[in-house]
């Protein structure tokens, strides 16, 4: 089977202006949605209590805010469904340091009276572990884009490094409006998902460049246009079968996997489309306004693989005791 | 013509599906021996808990217990004190004869780590800075191992305690199934099991509901709570006659009524302090006191020797079997704190197996069934690879005893992805050498030569982040970094070497044949 013909190149770079639109669009509003909204951290980064209930048949949420109510602590507690009719979170942002009392419990006394239940799941996060959690991941954020960006300025070019990163954000930012957009509670796996999605964005803008490195060696022609379109049409079919393949394998963890692992699937699907459509008509073009010189670029290389065989001439002719 | 014949490749690739087999076994089969990978709390329920030490308390303790050697000392010595007493951080006093001063300052040079300050015959002692710094450092360290100690004895399977960064300590009770069994727990963990037995000030017993905590500190006093009746006060004496720490063993028995009550034994050394203070107090009530309540306090008919004494409270038999546990194991010289709590019920983690299991099977089989499709046989040799590779993260996991959580999960899926996209790239690579026109063997050998450096940069990038991730990741974040690592460098193995390796080996079919639709599903015929 074959999907896409790899003789054809598609002329990528002349219709960019367009994508280009769409991209700035995107990241607006994903910018207004973070400055206006923001994150809606969950228990993980904000400290708090997660009580989930389980009740036998479908859970009286309107009665359950009644009998919750009654305890001041629980005043701004929220309460919704979770996964089916029958299950329920219950989430509120005061936590206890005690170990001997449980929150849990006293939600359970509340409860009592609502029907036949059964606490499933208690998260307690104190608002220090929080704060905790929240910095530990920024950082985790930092520290990764600059790894990588030495890497790539390493196995690359600066311009290279710059444009991948570029291209990253402009996944991330797209990923980070989604979640706000869908009202995903930000916890660890939200966490985990957007550096998963780092790595993912990154990959497949890596197989796009590698190629353009590569053609940029052997093709004899200067104009980076031509070289980027088909570097990006040689490998446009391993971009789609890849993604497509990860879509789906993240779709059954989305629609099968859970509750739990909703958000975090969510996120990823989001992700993988945005980081497919910027490794094709982001990353690339940035390369150009970069100033990237193809001949300049050659001229480099030629300079690299001269001293390469001057190096190796010299050892050659140390080997034989000539030097 | 190359034979089909055994190459390097090939060889290691089987040893790996050998070592992937071999030691994912014991966790499929579930045997008695090897090692085999646990499921995470998330996964089989249970309770996590990470708990904050009030070291400060510890610093308290430490001042009071130099308040009674001073106390213990000048009463066996003759010694005149006056106005005793113990603030956050120092012990005060007025020596009243000044020719003792020789004599307290000499036994005061014997206990380590002391700063004392004397203005004439007025002493304040306080604990140096590195004193204090040992102290917390001490308190997180025996609160570690007292917690420790009582969860062993509680009987839950596989407790873990263990030190987490500076002043953390990390509880994972997986064996927990009821609520009843973690309040208990959490009680037991809880406890300060601080066993004092003190003095009842006679002379000013009949105040004991007037006077405030204040007025009685000024006597040198402090007013407790009865435990069996709380609106019942006593009145006792600040510095204890000793505590907990000399104590041997602590057991459940029962009294004359049937009642549960904790026989307690008193090492020697507290066995003579508490003969010499029974011995000089004939007549005056003795308060048993625990956790700064007074459980009893029986009068003094003689001097009591063999040091052996009994606490009774009214307890039901697991409150009195948790207060023995947590007397034997010793006192938590800090109280402990809840940071962050995560408990799972059994039920909840079988569902999260559950779903999880289904979507992992599902994704893998869609992938395992597209690839077939779209590359023919070159398809059924990608997924060879696949499956040996999740067996070698299996394997690696159940070497290491990590664990498997959701996350973790979710890691091996993406590592399915991963893994899926060195091949596609590698079978790209090969159908475009065909395309130009290339022998069977050079587009193989060709082919996996251009997509190295393309699928070496995709997955070192990858694995650069997933480093981050388990450097700054806590618990659940860090089992997800792990797995997806190991992923990738497993997929380098079996997706790059290993099918490298079944291409070499299968190279004289590929040329008999030359149908490229069956072999790598494309038309057309090789030369």
């Amino acid at each position: 089977m074959q999907i896409f013909s790899q003789d054809r190149t598609y002329d990528f770079m002349g219709k960019s202006l367009p994508f280009l639109m769409l991209s700035i669009v995107l990241i607006l509003a994903s910018y207004v949605m973070i400055f206006s909204k923001g994150l809606n951290y969950g228990i993980d980064f904000a400290g708090g209590t997660v009580v989930q209930v389980k009740y036998e048949g479908k859970a009286p949420i309107k009665l359950m805010r009644e009998k919750i109510a009654q305890d001041k602590m629980f005043a701004n507690a929220s309460i919704t469904e979770f996964g089916s009719p029958n299950e329920v979170v219950i989430r509120f942002m005061s936590s206890s340091d005690s170990v001997k009392e449980d929150l849990g419990d006293k939600v359970a006394k509340l409860l009592k009276g609502t029907g036949n239940f059964e606490i499933r799941r208690v998260d307690i996060v104190g608002p220090k572990v929080g704060g905790e959690l929240r910095e530990k991941g920024i950082m985790a954020m930092v520290v990764s884009i600059l790894a990588i960006l030495v890497y790539i300025t390493f196995r690359f070019e600066w311009r290279f490094a710059i444009a991948s990163i570029i291209a990253l954000v402009h996944d991330i930012s797209i990923a980070i409006g989604a979640i706000i957009l869908f009202k995903v509670d930000v916890n660890l796996d939200i966490l985990a998902a957007l550096l998963t999605l780092l790595g993912y964005s990154l990959n497949d803008t890596i197989i796009v460049f590698d190629r353009i490195r590569e053609e940029l060696r052997e093709s004899k022609s200067n104009d980076l246009f031509e070289i980027i379109n088909s570097s990006i049409s040689k490998t446009l079919s391993r971009t789609i079968l890849t993604s497509l393949t990860t879509f789906f394998v993240i779709l059954t963890l989305w629609a099968f996997g859970g509750e739990i692992i909703h958000g975090f699937g969510l996120t990823l699907l989001v992700g993988i489309i945005v980081g497919t459509y910027s490794s094709i008509f982001v990353a690339s073009p940035i390369l150009k306004w970069l100033n990237f010189s193809v001949e300049e670029f050659k001229k480099k290389e030629a300079l690299k693989e001269k001293r390469r065989i001057e190096k190796e001439k010299m050892r050659a002719q140390y080997e034989q005791g000539i030097v | 013509m190359n034979k089909g014949k055994l190459n390097y490749r090939l060889v290691i690739f089987f040893l790996a599906i050998i070592f992937g087999i071999g030691f994912s076994m014991p966790t499929f089969l579930q045997t008695e021996k090897g090692a085999k990978i646990s499921l995470g709390l998330d996964l089989q329920g249970g309770l996590y808990m990470l708990l904050g030490v009030k070291t400060d308390e510890a610093i308290k303790s430490k001042i009071k217990s130099i308040a009674s050697s001073i106390k213990y000392f000048t009463d066996n010595n003759d010694i005149i004190i006056d106005g005793l007493k113990v603030t956050k951080d120092s012990v005060k006093f007025v020596l009243v004869d000044p020719d003792e001063e020789k004599n307290i300052d000499e036994m005061l040079k014997k206990i380590p780590g002391l700063e004392i300050k004397k203005d004439g015959l007025n002493y304040t002692i306080n604990l140096t800075p590195l004193e204090i710094e040992a102290t917390k450092e001490y308190a997180i360290n025996q609160a570690v191992e007292t917690i420790r100690n009582r969860l062993d004895q509680f009987g839950l399977a596989e407790p873990n305690v263990a030190r987490q960064g500076k002043d953390k300590i990390l509880v994972e009770l997986p064996g927990i199934k009821t609520g009843e069994e973690e309040q208990r727990a959490r009680e037991l963990i809880a406890k300060a099991a601080h066993l004092q037995l003190m003095a009842i000030d006679e002379q000013r017993s009949d105040r004991a509901y007037t006077m405030t905590q204040q007025e009685a500190k000024e006597y040198g006093d402090v007013i407790l709570e009865d435990a069996r009746v709380p609106s019942k006060k006593h009145i006792v004496k600040e510095v204890p006659i000793l505590d907990g720490s000399m104590l041997t063993d602590a057991k459940v028995g029962f009294d004359r009524m049937n009642q549960p009550v904790i026989n307690f034994t008193l090492n020697a050394e507290g066995s003579k302090i508490f003969g010499d203070f029974t011995a000089k107090n004939v007549g005056n009530r003795l308060a048993i006191v625990l956790d700064n309540k007074v459980y009893s306090a029986p009068v003094i008919r003689e001097r009591i020797g063999g040091g052996s004494g009994q606490i009774s409270g009214g307890f039901s038999v697991d409150e009195a079997s948790d207060v023995a546990i947590a007397l034997r194991s010793g006192a938590l010289l800090a109280p402990v704190k809840l940071l962050e709590k995560r408990s799972v019920g059994p039920s909840l983690g079988a569902d999260s197996i559950k779903a999880s299991m289904i979507a992992l099977a599902l994704g893998f089989v869609l992938v395992v069934i597209f690839m077939v499709l779209y590359y023919g046989i070159a398809g059924v040799i990608a997924d060879v690879a696949l499956i040996v590779n999740l067996f070698i993260v299996l394997a690696v996991m159940a070497l290491f005893g990590a664990t498997l959580t959701l996350p973790g999960m979710a890691g091996i899926v993406l590592t399915v992805g991963m893994a899926v996209d060195a091949n596609v790239i590698i079978n790209e690579r090969i159908r475009e050498l065909f395309r130009q026109g290339v022998s069977i063997q050079k587009a193989i050998e060709k082919g996996y030569e251009n997509a190295m450096s393309a699928i070496l940069d995709a997955n070192i990038t990858t694995l650069l982040a997933a480093i981050v991730l388990y450097a700054y990741g806590t618990g659940p974040i860090k089992g997800f970094a792990v797995t997806m690592s190991i992923g990738i460098l497993a997929s380098m193995l079996t997706a790059i070497l290993g099918t490298h390796g079944i291409y070499q080996y299968l190279l004289p079919k590929i040329e008999k044949r030359k149908n490229l639709s069956l072999w790598f599903g494309i038309k057309g015929e090789a030369k």
